[in-house]
């Protein structure tokens, strides 16, 4: 420990700290431009001068070493004459074009400039211009503003790890660009729009749309994929205008992908409004009560084991849990599911479908081994973290199937489940870079899961990480990447019917064994319609409702509270940003109404008494689920075959995103990228 | 000076020739190995003599394969520095300095004899298309001032005169011979040296 004076107060702080982090212990705050947390430092800007006893001159407190007994003053004259002489450099040849920038109101030379800023300019020379640069359907440039605090260049290089910014040039013709304007190949990139401390980097599909000052803010938890990133939605009125990421240590730091960024605009195309019912092939408007009708007319008549249900993938929890109930007690069917196609699922014990090495954990890991999975767009984040903990511990890693650019280096086996079988009897060199390691994590993808082989290689790789002692009450090595937000939720509250890791329901759908199919939400169904009476519900004229003979208008994740697990089995609850358009109503609540229609009894009386009971019932699942049986890989069906992966549709994975304009822009862009040949 | 840009009309590849590589591989031996994209810009120098004094984009394209770095981080390196030209330049290529000890010699002079004699604007190439000239920041002779550089050799002390004359002789393909135009040599005093006197070659 150190001990040190910020302003005369004494402080103690642990070594390795940097002056600017010291005095942010003693609560002093320092301006700063270039200075960020997660990025290596830079000390450009310059605007973070501060003065320490015995030393002549202002010192860059970002860049400075904390030491044993030094004496900062952030407050004196000298201190502030030396910012406001930085801030008089910075304005120089900053246009002060704030009535028409998107920064405007929360832009930190803004800020700054209140404090430090002179009301009046003693430069008479015209002010340096520079022009616009490329950098993607999603960022828009406006490069005269930028104040070269290297802060974009940095993410792209260290975080994102797609090293396509630059500063070309020097002095006062530096300008920040991608490599020959092209756009940037990153699911992060939109980060940097964040990162932008001015209005050089701003959104472009955001441009002109509202003043952060009007917008109301929902804290709340992403679904585009199963991680649960903490993200911030700011509202105008009915209208989502941008989606934010929040802080969480724990889960995505301070980044989110550009698909749950930029995916918002389609929450508000292709909405479903009011209910509708098709007569012969057509789609007619209806009221609730003429579709309830129906639905009730078509229950009664027809046999309870005829009846199925299947969610979808932004599906929250509560509504997950009502929709059960509903089946379980007013139907009394037990045919309902949550898997779209059959992948592999052993719900004997939650760890079987959970990241059981956490988030967090992947940064303590010294070996990792993908199989059947591509991380850079299952899980965008998760992604990020292994970059992290790449760059930190050099940590190895190995992919059975080579998947292109991961943003870093690991070593590709051919793809051949055979493999897996020879690593799990020990006739192959990852075998024992499995066992030497000490916090191995081996991350076994959707791709896998959905293959002939998941059964196979799900439960004999499970057995042999028991058996080598890398599944324990210290770290558990066995992790699964699930795809959809609602996926874990789902699990845990009991939403498959399975026997051997099969979908039964799916089956017994294909083979048009069921009269009333009800989709909630889901819309990644591929089965062809013969006789079935469809009911969909969700939010989006997609997929799911066009094959629909009923329509429900329910509500996106924005505009209902719900409870979401992420793929590390963290419960979140998401909130309420908006409301749902037109006559559509929360999901759960259309449940719940149509549960009263049927059978006169309402399953719930309102939201908190259906929270309640969900909780409990998960509390009760979590308590119940600490059994101690071993994985038992006998009699397993071996077949080699190629393992395939295919993130094709990444940016067109669901109802939101397939609605959004920018999605189809940002899968745009990357195809033309790679037609044109000039990434070698 | 502004911000220089690629040439618009590009070779479509570009490969070191034998004795290139044989010098790149040279500087490439000097760094430890995961340090070798230090020799990024002795390598750009080695791109550029090869390639008629100027470096093509596929150029920093096969230097940054070569050592295994991202292509803008070459690119940057090439933008900053104005000994590297991203576009062509004349067979003649001369640097003219205009930095404070040269400008208060009566550099701009020479610039207007460049002006005359080759092209209006600097990076221009001259009619002939032998000659292109530009200003550059100071190249260390500021003892001989006003100077400038034609290709690897120092023509020093010069005025608009002698300026003219050396440009004449270029355009006749002649090349000039470098060093003082003043008949001192190297940057003794002017009238012959003072002391040492007893030593020929001190």
């Amino acid at each position: 420990m150190l001990k040190l004076k910020v302003n005369n107060n004494e402080i103690e702080i642990e070594e390795g700290l940097t002056v600017l982090q010291a005095c942010e212990k003693a609560g002093v705050e320092i301006p700063r431009f270039c200075y960020h947390e997660k990025l290596s430092i830079a000390g450009n800007c310059r605007m973070c001068l501060v003065e320490i006893e015995k030393s002549s001159k202002p010192v860059a407190s970002c860049a400075m070493p904390a030491t044993e007994g030094m004496n900062i003053k952030t407050n004196t004259k000298f201190v502030e004459k030396a910012r406001k002489g930085v801030m008089e450099f910075l304005l120089a040849n900053h246009p002060l074009d704030c009535p028409v920038c998107d920064q405007g109101g929360e832009c930190d030379l803004q800020d700054q400039s209140m404090f430090y800023g002179i009301d009046k300019s003693r430069y008479k020379e015209n002010k340096r211009s520079v022009p616009e640069k490329n950098m993607g359907p999603l960022i828009k440039t406006q490069m005269t503003r930028c104040i070269h605090c290297t802060r974009c260049i940095r993410f792209a290089t260290e975080v994102a790890g797609v090293p396509e910014i630059g500063a070309i040039g020097r002095g006062e013709d530096m300008q920040i660009t991608t490599y020959l304007e092209q756009s940037m190949q990153s699911e992060l990139s939109a980060n940097v729009v964040d990162l932008c401390p001015v209005g050089a980097l701003t959104s472009k599909p955001y441009v002109f749309e509202a003043r952060p000052w009007e917008l109301k803010k929902t804290e709340t938890i992403d679904v585009m994929d199963a991680l649960g990133s903490n993200i911030r939605v700011d509202s105008y009125g009915w209208e989502v205008k941008r989606v934010l990421p929040r802080i969480n240590e724990d889960i995505n730091e301070e980044w989110i992908s550009d698909k749950t960024r930029y995916a918002c605009d389609g929450l508000l195309s292709q909405r479903l409004d009011t209910p509708y019912i098709k007569y012969s092939g057509k789609f007619e408007k209806a009221s609730w009560k003429e579709v309830f009708n129906i639905i009730k007319s078509k229950f009664e008549n027809s046999n309870k084991d005829k009846i199925c249900g299947i969610t979808g993938d932004l599906t929250n929890m509560e509504t997950l849990y009502v929709f059960k109930e509903f089946f379980n007690k007013t139907l009394g069917s037990q045919n309902i599911e949550s898997r779209n196609d059959n992948r592999y699922l052993n719900p004997e014990k939650r760890e079987n479908y959970l990241f059981n090495s956490k988030i967090n954990g992947i940064e303590e890991s010294d070996f990792i081994l993908f199989i059947g999975t591509n991380p850079r767009y299952e899980a965008t984040i998760l992604n990020a973290r292994i970059r992290k903990a790449y760059l930190k511990n050099k940590t190895k890693v190995i992919s059975l199937n080579n998947v292109g650019d991961l943003t870093y280096p690991y070593e590709s086996l051919d793809g051949k489940i055979s493999n897996i079988k020879d690593i799990c009897e020990d006739n192959h060199p990852v075998s024992s870079l499995i066992k030497s390691s000490k916090k191995p994590l081996i991350i076994i993808g959707q791709s896998l899961l959905k293959s002939k082989s998941a059964k196979y290689v799900f439960e004999k790789v499970k057995t042999y990480l028991h058996k080598n002692g890398k599944i324990s009450n210290d770290w558990n090595s066995f992790n699964i990447i699930s795809e959809n937000a609602s996926t874990v939720g789902s699990f845990d509250l009991g939403l498959y019917k399975t026997k051997n890791g099969e979908n039964e329901v799916l089956k017994d759908l294909e083979d048009h064994k069921f009269e009333i199919v009800y989709l909630l939400g889901q819309d990644n169904l591929k089965f062809k319609k013969k006789d079935e009476f469809i009911i969909y519900q969700g939010s989006h004229g997609d997929n799911g409702a066009e094959i629909a003979d009923i329509i429900l208008p329910g509500a996106a994740y924005t505009e209902q509270n719900g409870f979401f697990t992420n793929l590390e089995g963290k419960l979140q609850k998401a909130y309420k940003a908006s409301y749902p358009p037109g006559d559509a109503k929360e999901d759960w609540m259309i449940i719940n109404e149509l549960a009263e229609f049927i059978n006169h009894r309402k399953l719930f009386n309102d939201k908190d008494e259906l929270d309640n009971s969900m909780l409990n019932q998960i509390n009760l699942y979590l308590k119940k689920n600490d059994n101690k049986k071993l994985p038992d890989s006998n009699n397993l069906f071996f077949e080699n075959e190629d393992l395939k992966i295919n993130n094709e549709d990444y940016y067109l994975s669901n109802v939101i995103a397939r609605s959004s304009k920018t999605m189809l822009e940002c899968k745009k862009s990357k195809i033309n990228f790679k037609s044109t040949g000039t990434e070698g | 000076m502004s911000l220089r840009r690629p040439y618009k009309e590009q070779p479509k590849s570009f490969e070191f020739s034998q004795t290139s590589l044989d010098a790149a591989n040279k500087i490439i031996a000097n760094y430890p190995k995961d340090k070798k994209q230090s020799s990024v810009m002795a390598l750009l120098y080695i791109a550029q003599r090869q390639n008629d004094n100027w470096i093509p984009l596929a150029a920093m394209k096969y230097i940054a394969k070569l050592l295994d770095m991202p292509y803008i981080q070459v690119y940057e390196v090439a933008t900053f520095y104005s000994m590297y030209n991203l576009s062509p330049v004349g067979k003649y290529f001369i640097q003219v300095c205009t930095t404070t000890p040269c400008m208060i010699r009566g550099a701009y002079k020479l610039i207007d004899a460049c002006k005359e004699k080759i092209s209006e604007n600097e990076n221009e190439l001259s009619k002939d298309k032998n000659c292109s000239w530009t200003e550059v920041e100071c190249l260390g002779a500021c003892v001989n001032a006003p100077m400038m550089q034609i290709n690897d050799h120092y023509y020093e002390d010069l005025d608009k005169n002698k300026m003219l004359e050396i440009l004449e002789k270029i355009s006749k393909n002649e090349t000039p011979k470098p060093g003082s135009y003043k008949g001192r040599k190297n940057s003794e005093p002017e009238n012959n040296r003072k002391t040492l006197t007893n030593f020929k070659n001190a």
